[in-house]
C-alpha cells in the first residue's frame, strides 16, 4: 500500500503572529517556519504503518514556495521514503491545493492519503474533503484511531457528540486529529540521511492545474487586545455584573 | 562546517525542541532522585545524542567542533546533569579512541559508544594527583603479553554506569613523568576492576561519579590506545583540549537559560509598585550577564572555527574554559540575587543551577590550571 502524506509549511506554532502594517496578511519575513502540527501527526502515522509493514512506501508531498522543501525533509527525516514538491510562489487556496494533490495521487497511484485535518495558519479545514470529492474516494475526517483490515480501513472519528466509527473502502482520504498519536523527534542520524532521499519537483503547469485565486482577501486585522479584568468583592456584585452588564444570565 | 546549513539547522532545532519539551520539565525530578530515568536515557539514545562527535564512519554524527559547540549551547539550556549522561561518550570517554586509537579499536568500540549501548568514562585523576596529572601513580606492569594495573582513580564521571574506561597508568618508572604514562582501554567487567560507592556532591545530581579501583587488573597489550607505550599523557591532553570547548559551550547555554529566567522574573515581580526590572541596579546585573555571556560566546565560536581550520588552540581553548566557566558562575550568582528569596528556594530551580555550575570551574582543569596554560603559551609565543 502506497501512502501519500501532504504537508504544509506554516509559521511555527510557538511564534507570536504579527499582522502586516498594510493589513494584507501576516508577517512571514524572518519568521520561524515549521511543519503544520496536524501534518506531523499524519507523517507519524504513515511512518508507523510503514514500520508495521502495512504501508510499502510513504511519499511526502507539499505545495508551496521553494522552501517547502525543508518541510518535506522534516518528513523524510521522520522516516518517509521520498518527496514531491509542487513549487508555486503564488498563494494557494484549498481548492487549488486539492486539485494539485489529486494530480499527484493519480501520478503516484497512491492507495491512501493521510493528511492533517487543517493547517494552523488558515484554519480552513477544507483541503482533505475537497480532495476526496475530486477523487471520488471515501473520506474519514478528524480521525483519532486507524486500523487496517482485510476489506479496507476502520477509523474512529472525533465528532461533537463523541466518537464515530467508520469502515471505509480503499482507496481513501483520511484527515487526522490531535489525539491520533504523538509524533516522534526525527533522530539526528536520520536528519542527515534525509539529505540523500529524493525530492521530485513539479510546477502547477506540469500537472495541468490552474491555481489562479478564486477568493479575495479584503483585509487582515489583529484581534482586539484583551482588556484587564476587574476584581469584584462579593458574589452579589458578580451576579449583578453578569446580569446587567454582560447580560449573560 | 561539515553539514550544509539547512540540515544543521534542522538538527539544532530538533535538539532545541527535545531540551525544551522533554528535559526541562524533568529537571526537578532528576535532581531529587539523583538519577536520570531509563525512559529518558532511551530517548536520548534514539535521538542520537551519544554519537554527536563520533565520526559517521563509526556510526556517529561526526559534528565538527563549531557544530558541537552550537549543539552544546542548546544542551546547556537545561540541567547539566542531562548532558553528563552522554557527555563522556561524546567527549573524554571516546575521544582518546577517535584521536589516537588504532583502526581495530575504533571498529570495536566507537559504534557502540555512538549508539549509547556502551558508556565510556575517562580515568585520569587520583586521590593524590589532580591538577598535577603528569605525576599519577596507578601502575601498569608488563607481564608477558599482558599489563597488570594497580591503583585508584578518583572522581570518575559516569563510572557507576560505565562499560569502558580510558585509563591513564604508568608503564615507566615512578619518576618517569608525563612520558611514562600510557592510556589503556579497560572494559568494566575485567577481573580486578571495582568501583567505590557513588560520591555525594554539591550539585549536578543525576550525574554520578565514583572511585575506580584496580587490583591486579590484567589487560591485553592491544588495550593500549594507539598500541604504543608512553603516549598516554599526550592523548589525555588532546582529549581535554577539545573537551574545553564543549564545556565552554555548555556554560554559555546555562548562562543564556539563567538570563532568560532572570528577565522573566524581573519583568513579572513587582516591588514599590513597579517591575523590579525597571530598577537600574537590577538592570546593571542583567546588562553584565548579557555582555559577559556574549563575549564568552564570541570567544568560543572563534576558537571552534580555528580548531576546525586546523590551527592549534591550546591557549584559546584554555581561555574559553577559564572565561566561560567563571562567567556562568557570576551569571548564576546574579540570577539568585535577581530572584531574591525565590532564588534561594529549591522550588524555583535557580539555586540548583547555582550549585550545578560551580563544577565547571573545577573539572577538566581548574581555573588556576587554565591560567597557567594561558600564561605558559603566551610566554612561549613571546620567546619565539
Ligand atoms: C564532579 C566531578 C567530576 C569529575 N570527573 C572526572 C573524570 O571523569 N575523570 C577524571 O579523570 N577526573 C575527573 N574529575 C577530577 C577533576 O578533574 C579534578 O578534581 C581537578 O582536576 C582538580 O584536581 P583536584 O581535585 O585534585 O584538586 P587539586 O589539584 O588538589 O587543586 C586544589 C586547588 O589548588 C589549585 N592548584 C593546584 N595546582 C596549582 C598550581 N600549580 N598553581 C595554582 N593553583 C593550583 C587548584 O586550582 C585548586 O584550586 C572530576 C571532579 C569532579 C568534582
Amino acid at each position: 500500500m502506497k501512502v501519500l502524506v501532504p504537508v504544509k509549511r506554516v509559521i511555527d506554532a510557538n511564534v507570536k503572529i504579527r499582522v502586516k502594517a498594510d493589513q494584507t496578511g501576516v508577517e512571514t519575513a524572518n519568521v520561524k517556519m515549521a511543519m503544520n502540527p496536524f501534518c506531523e501527526i499524519a507523517v507519524e502515522e504513515a511512518v508507523r504503518m510503514k514500520e508495521a509493514g502495512t504501508a510499502s512506501e510513504v511519499v511526502i508531498v507539499s505545495a508551496g514556495a521553494a522552501q517547502a522543501q525543508e518541510t518535506i525533509r522534516t518528513g523524510l527525516a521522520m522516516g518517509a521514503d521520498r518527496g514531491v514538491l509542487i513549487q508555486s510562489e503564488a498563494a494557494l487556496e484549498p481548492l487549488a491545493v486539492a486539485k494539485l494533490l489529486k494530480a499527484v495521487v493519480e501520478k503516484e497511484g497512491a492507495d491512501l492519503v493521510l493528511m492533517g485535518k487543517q493547517a494552523i495558519d488558515g484554519d480552513n479545514n477544507q483541503t482533505g474533503q475537497m480532495l476526496a470529492a475530486l477523487l471520488g474516494w471515501p473520506q474519514g475526517t478528524f480521525i483519532s484511531k486507524l486500523e487496517k483490515n482485510d476489506s479496507g480501513i476502520k477509523v474512529t472519528r472525533e465528532v461533537d457528540g463523541g466518537l464515530e466509527i467508520l469502515d471505509l473502502k480503499m482507496p481513501a482520504v483520511l484527515t487526522v486529529d490531535l489525539r491520533l498519536n504523538e509524533p516522534r523527534y526525527a533522530s539526528l542520524p536520520n536528519i542527515m540521511k534525509a539529505k540523500k532521499k529524493t525530492i521530485d519537483t513539479f510546477s502547477p503547469e506540469d500537472l495541468g492545474v490552474d491555481v489562479s485565486p478564486r477568493l479575495e482577501t479584503i483585509k487582515v486585522v489583529a484581534p482586539p487586545p484583551r482588556k484587564a479584568g476587574v476584581m469584584v468583592d462579593s458574589v452579589a456584585a458578580l451576579v449583578d455584573k453578569l446580569r446587567n452588564e454582560a447580560k449573560v444570565i | 562546517m561539515s553539514l550544509d546549513r539547512e540540515t544543521f539547522e534542522q538538527l539544532l532545532d530538533t535538539v532545541r525542541r527535545f531540551v525544551a519539551e522533554r528535559l526541562v520539565p524533568r529537571e526537578a525530578e532528576v535532581a531529587e532522585a539523583d538519577r536520570i530515568p531509563d525512559d529518558l536515557l532511551d530517548e536520548m539514545r534514539a535521538l542520537g545524542l551519544f554519537g554527536l562527535s563520533i565520526p559517521e564512519d563509526y556510526g556517529g554524527i561526526g559534528l565538527d567542533v563549531e557544530e558541537e559547540v552550537r549543539v552544546a549551547f542548546e544542551l546547556g539550556r537545561t540541567s547539566p546533569a542531562f548532558r553528563s549522561a552522554f557527555g563522556t561518550n561524546n567527549g573524554i570517554g571516546s575521544q582518546g579512541i577517535v584521536i589516537d586509537g588504532t583502526e581495530d579499536q575504533k571498529r570495536r568500540y566507537l559504534p557502540k559508544l555512538a549508539s549509547g549501548a556502551t558508556i565510556g568514562s575517562f580515568a585520569l585523576t587520583e586521590p593524590d594527583y589532580g591538577s598535577d596529572a603528569a605525576s599519577i601513580q596507578t601502575s601498569a606492569r608488563r607481564d608477558g603479553n599482558l599489563y597488570v594495573l594497580n591503583g585508584t582513580k578518583r572522581f570518575i564521571t559516569n563510572a557507576p554506569s560505565a562499560d569502558l574506561f580510558t585509563v591513564m597508568a604508568r608503564t615507566g618508572a615512578k619518576d618517569s613523568g608525563a612520558g611514562g604514562i600510557t592510556a589503556f582501554l579497560v572494559e568494566a567487567d575485567t577481573p580486578g576492576l571495582s568501583l567505590g560507592k557513588p560520591d555525594a556532591k554539591m550539585g549536578q545530581q543525576g550525574a554520578r561519579i565514583s572511585d575506580v579501583i584496580f587490583e591486579d587488573c590484567r589487560v591485553p597489550e592491544d588495550a593500549i590506545i594507539g598500541g604504543v607505550e608512553g603516549q598516554g599523557f599526550k592523548t589525555a591532553m588532546k582529549v581535554l583540549d577539545r573537551g574545553r570547548l564543549t564545556i565552554s559551550g555548555t556554560c554559555i547555554g546555562v548562562a543564556e537559560r539563567l538570563i532568560r529566567d532572570s528577565l522573566r522574573y524581573a519583568s513579572e515581580r513587582k516591588q514599590f509598585g513597579k517591575p523590579i526590572g525597571s530598577f537600574q541596579l537590577i538592570q546593571a546585573m542583567l546588562a553584565d550577564c548579557e555582555t559577559e555571556c556574549a563575549a564568552a560566546k564570541a570567544l568560543v565560536l572563534d576558537a571552534a572555527r580555528r580548531k576546525d581550520a586546523g590551527e592549534p588552540i591550546t591557549k584559546l581553548g584554555a581561555m574559553c574554559k577559564y572565561y566561560a566557566s567563571e562567567m556562568v558562575g557570576r551569571v548564576a550568582d546574579r540570577a539568585v540575587q535577581i530572584h531574591g528569596g525565590a532564588g534561594y528556594l529549591t522550588a524555583f530551580g535557580i539555586e540548583r543551577f547555582y550549585r550545578d555550575v560551580r563544577l565547571f570551574r573545577i573539572y577538566e582543569g581548574t581555573s588556576q590550571i587554565q591560567q597557567l596554560i594561558i600564561a605558559r603559551e603566551m610566554l612561549k609565543e613571546f620567546r619565539q
